[in-house]
């Protein structure tokens, strides 16, 4: 499934800009020093954690996308630099748990 | 790609908005030179660990990258009030971040681990009150 894919999942809106990488796992973490190390490469990484930090280790960890989950969305100028930077965010209302699941459910 | 190539960067003191300048465009040149993904992963993390660093506890300071044939060599200083317990900050988990630092992510006590996690070699030069280098060595 591709990033794009998960954005047509009723329960997954667009923040940013869509993009055609392939999601290869699902990587649930909130905190930034864990997630640095260990988010894999190509996964979708969800989060609550919403800030110009999230958007800067997605780019060093090279995730497929971040799904902000329990309805948390990005600030306008974050969303701007998503864009900018070329990071696909998506956003949900729900819980971090649930949304894993279901993306695991659709690869 | 035989020739040494140096990039030079300067950390700003408590600027979290710009945490992460230097590590993505070291991937950025890492990238258009034709290092392998993973090194590439190896390099951006080590050095994002040691940017968000140098901003927490150390007021920033200069980060030199040397790309050589077979290795690329991060070199991290700053006039910070150094280390005092090397090995304790090495811990997993032991950490000394402040809330405000802890709020945002980070402060999980990972940074050093992360570090050395994936780089070759690294070497930490500290004094108490004159500063601290870190010296990471990540083989291509």
């Amino acid at each position: 499934m591709t990033v794009r894919d998960l954005a047509n999942i009723e329960e997954f809106k667009q923040v940013s800009d869509m993009t055609d990488t392939e999601i290869t796992k699902v990587f649930c973490c909130d905190l930034l020093s864990i997630a640095m190390g260990k988010a894999p490469a190509g996964s979708a990484w969800v989060t609550v954690m919403a800030n110009v930090n999230t958007l800067a280790v997605a780019t060093l960890t090279d995730v497929a996308c971040i799904i902000l989950a329990e309805g948390v969305s990005l600030e306008n100028d974050l969303i701007e630099k998503a864009k900018e930077e070329g990071i696909a965010v998506l956003k949900t209302d729900l819980s971090i748990f649930d949304s894993a699941l279901l993306i695991n459910k659709s690869l | 790609m035989a020739e040494v190539m140096e990039l030079n960067y300067t950390i700003s003191n408590e600027d979290f908005t710009r945490a992460g300048e230097a590590s993505s465009d070291v991937k950025k040149k890492l990238k258009q030179l034709g290092v392998s993904p993973d090194a590439i992963r190896k390099v951006a993390i080590a050095l994002y660990e040691g940017e968000i660093n140098m901003i927490i506890h150390a007021y920033g300071g200069k980060i030199t990258v040397t790309i050589s044939e077979d290795a690329i060599t991060l070199v991290l200083a700053d006039k910070g009030p150094g280390i005092a317990d090397v090995e304790k900050a090495m811990q997993a988990g032991f950490s000394t971040a402040p809330d405000k630092v802890r709020s945002l992510g980070f402060g999980a006590g990972m940074g050093l681990p992360n570090m050395k996690k994936n780089s070759d070699e690294m070497d930490i030069k500290t004094e108490i009150g004159v500063g601290t280098t870190v010296t990471m060595v990540i083989r291509i």
